[in-house]
C-alpha cells in the first residue's frame, strides 16, 4: 500500500496474530512503518528536531492535546543524532524539587510506552545500581533515596554484602575506593534507543503527525511585531502557528538565528560498547568514585561511558585522554571487563546548561518555544520531555512536572544544581 | 590535543585545565552581570578559551581552537591579550 500525504489512517497493530500472519508470509508483506511526508505549506504547530524528544512532542501533542496539522523537521534521518548516541539508560533516581517529579513521571511514560505506542521500546527494568564508596556518600545516597521514596519512584540503600549478591564480580577487595554499598533503584533499566523513535514516529504518524527527514532548518520566518510564524528551511519555508525548538546538542546554534543567546555550553561525550558476551551483567552499575557506568546490551555488547571531555565541542569525538580514564575506572571497580574487546566508541554532542537541569519554557520570541539543556538526561526524559514540551505548546502553561525548567531560572536564581557539569559559568 | 604554550612550547592539553569561553568580559557594574556570568555564544567553529598551564608553567593562555575539529589555531599569553 502506498500512503499519500494525507493518510491519517490507522496503521497495521502489531500483535502475535500479525507476527504469525507476516511469518508465513515470509516478511514480505510488511507496511512502512511511517509515512515519510513531504513539507506542505503550513502547520499549527513545527517541531525542529526528529529525535525521540521531538517526535514524542509531536505524539502528545496529537493524542492528548488533538492537534493533528503538526510537523517533524529533521536535518537528516530520524534517531541519527543523539537518539543515536546515547547509551540507552532509563532512571528516576534524581533528588531536588523541580526534577525527581520530571524523571518519576517519565519513568510512568517509560513503563506503559509499549501499549501506548503498540511497539516493543524493548524497555528493561533491570535495576539500576550507583555505588558508595564513603560514609560521606552513604549518607548523601540515603538522603537521595529518601527523595525517591517520597516521589514514588522506589529506593533501597544496600549495604556491602547486598551489593554482593547482585553483583559478585565487582572488585570488593581494592583499597582505594573499597565498595561499602550501593542505592538501589530497582525500576532503572534500559530501553531500545531506536525503537523509541521508530515507535513515537509510527504512532504519531499514525495520527497524521507529518514526519520530514532531510529538511534543515536554517532560519525563523517573523512579523512585523517580531514573532515566530514560521521557518525557512532546504526544502522552503514552511509556515507555522507555533515553532518549537528541540534540538539538544545545537540548541545554541539554532536559537542564534532567533537572535537568542542560551545558558548552554556544547560538551561532547564519550560512550564506548564491547563484543557481544553471554550475560555478564544484572543491571545498569555505576562506579560512585570514578567516571564509569555500565550496562549489558541484549545484545551482549557490555555499553559503558564516563564523564564529558570538558571542552566545547561540536565534533562527536573525543579524546583519547577521557578514553584512558573511562576504561581505567571500569577496571577499578569491575576487572574482568579487561578481558573484553572494545568494538567501538562514538562522541555525542551534549547541552550543558549552566546548573545542569534542561529547559522547557517559552522564549522572549512570540511563537517560538524550546525544549533544551538536556545535558546527560535526554534520552530518560524522552517521554516525559515530549509531553511536557507538548503540554506548553499546546497549552501555553508549563506542566506541572516541569514547572522548574524554566528559561529565566538563571536570572532569578532559581536554579535546579542537581549536578552541574561542563559549562563554565562566571561564577568567581 | 597539544597546545603551543608560548613558554613551555608544544604540550598535551592535559596538562591544562579547561576555563572556558574568553570572550565575556566582567563588568563594571549590575548591568549586563547576567549576560557575564551565564549567556554564551557557544560557537560551532573558531573560539577563544582560556585555559591554564597547571603541569607547566603555571600561565594563563587564550587558545584558540575550532570546536568543530578540535584544530588548536594558536595560543598566546591572557595578560598580553589583556594589554
Amino acid at each position: 500500500m502506498r500512503l499519500g500525504n494525507h493518510w491519517t489512517g490507522a496503521v497495521a497493530r502489531f500483535s502475535i496474530f500479525s507476527l504469525t500472519r507476516h511469518a508465513l508470509s515470509g516478511h514480505r508483506r510488511w507496511e512502512r512503518t511511517w509515512r515519510d511526508a513531504t513539507p506542505r505549506e503550513g502547520y499549527d504547530i513545527v517541531i525542529i528536531g526528529g529525535g525521540g524528544h521531538g517526535l514524542a512532542t509531536a505524539y502528545y501533542l496529537a493524542r492528548v492535546h488533538g492537534i493533528r496539522r503538526v510537523a517533524v523537521l529533521e536535518k537528516g534521518w530520524i534517531g541519527g543524532g543523539n537518539a543515536g548516541r546515547n547509551t540507552t539508560i532509563v532512571r528516576a533516581n534524581y533528588m531536588l524539587p523541580g526534577n525527581q517529579a520530571f524523571y518519576e513521571w517519565s519513568m510512568k511514560l517509560w513503563e506503559r510506552l509499549e501499549q501506548e505506542l503498540n511497539y516493543n521500546v524493548m524497555v528493561s527494568q533491570r535495576g539500576v545500581l550507583n555505588l558508595y564508596h564513603s560514609d560521606a556518600q552513604r549518607d548523601f545516597f540515603a538522603r537521595r533515596g529518601n527523595s525517591m521514596l517520597l516521589h514514588g519512584a522506589g529506593a533501597e540503600l544496600l549495604d556491602r554484602d547486598a551489593v554482593r549478591k547482585i553483583a559478585p564480580f565487582l572488585d570488593f577487595e581494592q583499597e582505594r575506593f573499597p565498595i561499602q554499598g550501593g542505592l538501589y533503584h530497582r525500576r532503572g533499566g534500559t530501553a531500545r534507543h531506536d525503537a523509541v523513535v521508530w515507535g513515537y514516529a509510527r504512532a504519531a504518524s499514525a495520527l497524521g503527525v507529518d514526519v520530514i527527514q532531510h529538511c534543515e532548518v536554517t532560519g525563523f520566518m517573523r512579523d512585523a511585531s517580531g514573532a515566530a510564524i514560521g521557518v525557512e528551511t532546504s526544502r522552503g519555508a514552511i509556515r507555522a502557528g507555533k515553532v518549537g525548538i528541540s534540538v539538544a546538542g545545537s540548541s545554541s546554534l539554532l536559537a542564534a538565528r532567533a537572535g537568542l543567546r542560551l545558558p548552554i555550553e556544547s560538551h561532547v561525550l564519550q560512550a564506548f560498547v564491547t563484543e557481544g558476551l553471554k550475560p555478564v551483567l544484572p543491571g545498569v552499575i555505576n562506579f560512585g568514585a570514578g567516571h564509569f557506568y555500565i550496562s549489558q546490551s541484549d545484545k551482549g555488547g557490555l555499553v559503558f561511558g564516563g564523564g564529558l571531555d570538558g571542552y566545547n565541542s561540536y565534533a562527536q569525538r573525543g579524546n583519547l585522554p577521557v578514553v584512558e580514564d573511562v576504561c581505567e575506572s571500569g577496571m577499578a571497580i569491575m576487572p574482568m571487563i579487561g578481558r573484553a574487546r572494545l568494538l567501538r566508541s562514538w562522541g555525542g554532542i551534549n547541552d550543558m546548561t549552566m546548573d545542569g537541569s534542561p529547559i522547557i519554557d517559552t522564549t522572549p520570541v512570540p511563537g517560538l518555544y524550546l525544549n533544551a539543556g538536556w545535558c546527560y538526561g535526554g534520552f530518560k526524559g524522552t517521554p516525559a520531555a515530549g509531553s511536557c514540551f507538548a503540554h506548553l505548546l499546546a497549552t501555553d502553561t508549563a506542566h506541572e512536572v516541569a514547572r522548574g525548567y524554566r528559561l529565566d531560572r538563571f536570572a532569578t536564581g532559581h536554579m535546579i544544581d542537581e549536578k552541574g557539569n561542563g559549562a563554565q559559568p562566571n561564577l568567581q | 590535543m597539544r597546545i603551543p604554550c608560548p613558554y613551555c612550547g608544544e604540550r598535551d592539553a592535559q596538562e591544562f585545565t579547561y576555563r572556558g569561553d574568553a570572550a565575556p568580559v566582567r563588568p563594571q557594574g549590575d548591568a549586563g552581570f547576567f549576560d557575564y556570568v551565564y549567556l554564551r555564544d557557544n560557537p560551532a567553529g573558531p573560539i577563544a578559551e582560556h585555559w591554564y598551564h597547571a603541569q607547566g608553567c603555571r600561565g594563563w593562555l587564550v587558545v584558540e581552537r575550532n570546536t568543530r575539529t578540535h584544530e588548536i589555531l594558536g595560543a598566546r599569553l591572557a595578560g598580553e591579550c589583556a594589554r
